[in-house]
Parts: structure tokens; sequence; C-alpha cells
């Protein structure tokens, strides 16, 4: 008989591991891969070419729609981007909303990383509890911008609307007597930035809870200590970035390298793993939602005390107020110019990045003077991350790439644009 | 000290540590303290959690409170829409204003980012808080002029107060 040396594995598309439509060609012997090939392009959209044939603002939507569990750093990139060749200023509460709603994102991000990453090797109840704090950061995003995910709420020169100083309210229904909708609603007495801030005071007791859960569990260890090790120089080789960089053991993060918006008033720390492997990335990744929660907390007494403007002043490029675009001819013809052409934008090229939670999302631009961008490109963090996929997995068994697709927490929408 | 670099003591206590489960029985504590926690889900579709009056759902026309209709056509709404899904074709009406004859919105197409809204110089086109909608034939996924009157009709109450309550943000 002849012996049968490797065999070839179909990994996904439609596997519930695969977050989404990774395919994987996996090329193993018995249990161990010695070969890992990800095909990508599944969730292939064409945004990058959409947003050539769109005046810049209309874009910003599909923007959301790149890392669809971190929406807002998304935007974030594209409007800096913008306001980068504008050479537009953005009015300081604006930018603190901003921080504010990145590390908003970045807790989001995490949070369903966790409950994924934990599901796919075991950690069944994570999931829930994640949820139920996503919950919470989803309402805050419902209550700004109006939906609980695509947001669409930054804009260049500032973000659409102010923070909203009511909350919506739970009402008594036939399951739920007054008493109990009343402590539903005790969070929601006050503006949305009262919501944040009780958000705050409990979810740093709620992370201690997951730890509990996770951090010294042997079936966590067992799944994820050295495995997918990755070394500072391959990190770096790799082309990684956020958190996959940082557990490595490199001290890299745009928010302190290149400071942008606010994030040099803040005060922060960067969490940095030793060993570059899974679970120190896991480590890396939930100290990294106690900074942001402080982050959120210091943006949240700012915003209380500074009451201002969160648009620029500049209607050539910022649609002016409702109020003012009924009453005055000049408003209401620029409302109109910059429904339907726009803005223009000077030539001239632009790189903008945020540290978005899986790393460095980058926006290129291009602009020939038009009113729509001449090339835009998308620099997703995933991208390079599932590039390594091979790498990573090498010499491992099986049930090993289901927890580095777990921490290299891929979202398709990014990689395949 | 121990080959792994630990002294003998801490061996020891990992040791124990591992035989009596500690940290499964720390895990499966928090479990029964959530257990014991107030439910965080809500009965729907009886009962349903709060809604935000900036809420984008399912669009609508709406009218003057003397039943004439917003919409004059201006077209701002349908040059602005990232998804080019709305439609409209428009004429002069017997009293000599312009008004649409035809105002289809294609809600496979929309992606309910709002921009029509924000465009519309009359607040005829609005988002509605409206989430649950479904279509049973090919074809109803088109919002017609019609079919969009008669929603904001049927809401209006609902659309003024949530469009007064984020009017001062706007």
């Amino acid at each position: 008989m002849r012996e049968i040396e490797s065999y070839t594995m179909n990994f996904g598309p439609q596997h519930p591991a695969a977050h989404g439509v990774l395919r994987l060609v996996l090329e193993m012997d018995g249990e161990v891969i010695y070969k890992a090939d990800p095909h990508v392009g599944l969730l292939h959209r064409g945004t990058e070419k959409l947003a050539e044939s769109k005046p810049y603002n209309q874009s910003i939507g599909y923007m959301d729609r790149l890392d669809y569990v971190s929406m807002m750093c998304n935007e974030h990139g594209y409007v800096m981007a913008i306001e980068k060749l504008l050479g537009l200023s953005v009015p300081i509460r604006a930018q603190y909303i901003r921080v504010l709603f990145d590390e908003a994102t970045r807790i989001l991000n995490h949070l369903m990383w966790l409950g994924a990453h934990g599901l796919d090797i075991g950690a069944m109840t994570m999931f829930l509890y994640c949820f139920r704090e996503r919950e919470d950061l989803m309402d805050a995003y419902e209550a700004v911008s109006g939906t609980r995910m695509h947001a669409t709420y930054y804009r260049p020169g500032g973000v659409y609307r102010d923070l909203p100083l009511q909350m919506p309210q739970y009402k008594p229904s036939k399951w739920r007597n007054e008493k109990e909708v009343a402590r539903l609603n005790e969070a929601r007495r006050g503006s949305l930035l009262d919501f944040m801030w009780d958000f705050t005071e409990r979810f740093p007791e709620r992370i201690d809870e997951y730890e509990t859960l996770l951090t010294d569990n042997r079936i966590w260890k067992q799944r994820t200590v050295n495995i997918g090790v990755v070394t500072p120089e391959e990190a770096m080789a790799l082309g990684f970035t956020g958190p996959m960089l940082r557990g490595s053991g490199v001290e890299w993060d745009l928010r302190k390298k290149q400071p942008y918006e606010v994030y040099d008033q803040v005060k922060f720390d960067i969490p940095v793993g030793v060993n570059g492997d899974c679970y120190d990335r896991y480590l890396v990744r939930m100290e990294e939602m106690r900074q942001s929660n402080l982050i959120m907390r210091q943006c949240i007494e700012w915003l209380r005390d500074n009451p201002g403007p969160v648009m620029a002043d500049d209607h050539k490029i910022v649609p002016p107020e409702r109020e003012e675009m009924k009453d005055d001819m000049e408003a209401l013809i620029h409302h109109f110019k910059l429904f339907t052409e726009g803005y223009t934008v000077p030539e001239g090229e632009a790189y903008a990045a945020v540290e978005a939670p899986k790393g460095e999302f980058g926006v290129y631009m291009i602009s020939d003077g038009a009113n729509k961008p001449f090339r835009v490109k998308v620099r997703a963090p995933g991208f390079a991350h599932i590039a390594a996929m091979d790498f990573m997995v090498r010499g491992h068994m099986l049930a090993d790439v289901v927890a580095v697709i777990g921490t290299m927490d891929i979202v398709f929408g990014e990689i395949d644009r | 000290m121990s080959a792994h670099g630990l002294t003998d003591m801490s061996m020891i206590r990992n040791w124990s540590k591992t035989l009596l489960l500690t940290e499964l029985r720390s895990g499966l504590a928090v479990t029964l303290r959530n257990m014991l926690r107030p439910k965080v889900t809500v009965r729907y579709p009886e009962e349903k959690t709060p809604q935000s009056p900036r809420f984008r759902g399912l669009h609508a026309q709406r009218r003057y409170p003397n039943g004439e209709e917003r919409c004059i056509a201006c077209k701002l709404c349908e040059a602005v829409c990232p998804a080019l899904a709305i439609t409209i074709e428009s004429d002069m009406r017997d009293d000599g204003t312009r008004r649409t004859t035809r105002y289809d919105i294609d809600l496979f197409k929309c992606i309910y980012c709002g921009f029509c809204e924000e465009a519309c110089p009359v607040d005829a086109i609005v988002e509605t808080r409206i989430h649950e909608y479904h279509m049973e034939n090919r074809g109803e996924n088109i919002m017609t002029k019609d079919k969009l009157l008669a929603v904001g009709d049927r809401y209006e109450a609902m659309i003024a107060a949530d469009k007064a309550a984020d009017s001062q943000y706007r």
C-alpha cells in the first residue's frame, strides 16, 4: 500500500472559526501543519475604487464597513487624510470626542475579539459576558450617531453632531414593572457622558471577571501559551502593528509615537508582552482595555467642563447648520454646493494613520484637485497579520490554527476591502 | 532552586493549586455570581431596548401640517446618496409648483448613512426609528413615493418628536 505523506485540507470559508470568509488551504502531515495558504478576497467590495467615484464625504460610510467591528477608527483614518490635504484644523472639543469614541471603539473591538477568541478555543461563556458590555457601548454609538454600528459620525472638520444631553429610556412593559425599569434607567438619567462615565466605573470590574475566567485557567493557557510565537525582529519584519507587535515586546503605538488629535494630552500606558505568543497578546489586549477605559474617563471629564463647537467653521467644506441654512441665502448656496458636488481638495498626497484596535490603520490619498479622490489606498493592519499566517502556524497542530486566527483578530472587511 | 527557576515552596504552591483546581473553582464562582445577577436580556418584542431619537431606520416622507407634501424635487438627496439608492423624476404640477412624479428608494441599496436627511433643505425625507419591516415579494424593496408618504403620515407624531429632540444639535 502506498503511504500517504501529507494531505491538503480546506479550512473555510464556511468554517465557524474562520471569522468570516477566510479560506485556508492547509498542507498537513497527520495533525501537524507544514504549510498554510490563506486565500483572501472573498469579501472584496472594491471600497478603494468606489471612493474614487464619489465626492469625499460620501465614502465615510463605506469606511465603517471596512473593519466592521472598529467602525469609528476607520472613519477617523479617512477623515484625517482629507483634513491633512485640506489643511483643516479640528475644534478641540471634536478632537476629544474623537478620542473618546476611538477608545470606546477599541473596547468594542477587543470585547468582540475576546468573545470570539474565547468561543473558538473553548471558553463559551466569554462571548455572552463580552456582549453584555458591548451593548452599553453600542447604545453610546446609537445615542451619538443614530446607528449601533455603521456610524458615519466623523466628518472632515470635526464630528457631525454634539453629544446628546439625554439618553433614551427603558419603558415599562408587561414584563417589567416601574421599579425594574427604574433600575435599568439608572445609568440613563443624565447625558450620554454620564452614561459612558457609568460604564467606565463598572467596566474594570468586568475585566477582572474576564481575567478570573481566563488568565489562570489551565485550559486557556494550554491553548495559548507558546502558540504562534513571534520574536520582536520577526514581528517587525512581518509588518505587524498594534497588539500583534506589542505582544512580541516592541513598544510601538501611534498614539504615543506620533500623537494625533489629543492623545498627547491624556495619560495612558502601552502594555507590551514578553514572549510573543497568543497568551501574551491576550494579556496585552486585556490591559489595553483598561488603558482605554482610563482614556475614556479623562476625555469625559474634559468634555463635561468644556462645551464648544464640534465642527470647523469653514462653510466651503463643512455644511452650515440647519437653522442658518434655512434663513440665510448664502448658507443655502453653500448647503446646495456641498451636498451636490462636495468640496474640492488641493492637489497633493497625504498619508494619515490611526492606531486602530487591530494596529495601524492608514489611508493614503492622492488628490488631483477634483471633488473626489484620485486614489485612495487603505492600509489595513489585518492584511499584514494574515500574511504571516503560514509563518505562525507552521509546525503547530490543526487546533492551534484556530487559536492563531483568533489572536490575529482577523476581520475580513478590512483585509479584503 | 529547581530546574524551572522556581523555589521549592512556589513549586509546591503551584502544584497544590493545580491539584485543587483553584482557578477553575474561582471561574465557576464568577459563573455562579452571574447566574444570581438580574438578567440583562429583554423579552423582545413585548419589551424593547431604548432607541435614540437619532436612530436611522426606514425612510419616510413628511408633509406640512396643511397636508401639502414637503418634497420640492430639488434632488439633493439623489445627488448625495452614496449608494445611488434614490431615483427622482420631477414635473410641474397643475398649480405650477415643482413636485416629484417619482421618488423611489431602493432599500436593498440603501446603506442608512442618513445623508439624504442631512441634505434635505425642507426636512421632507427622514429616516425614522422604524427598524422592524420586511418584504415578502420581489420589488417590495422599492419604497415608492406613495409608500414613503404613507409611512410619514402614519408616524408623523413620532417623527416630529424625534426631529424636535435632535434639532438643537444639528
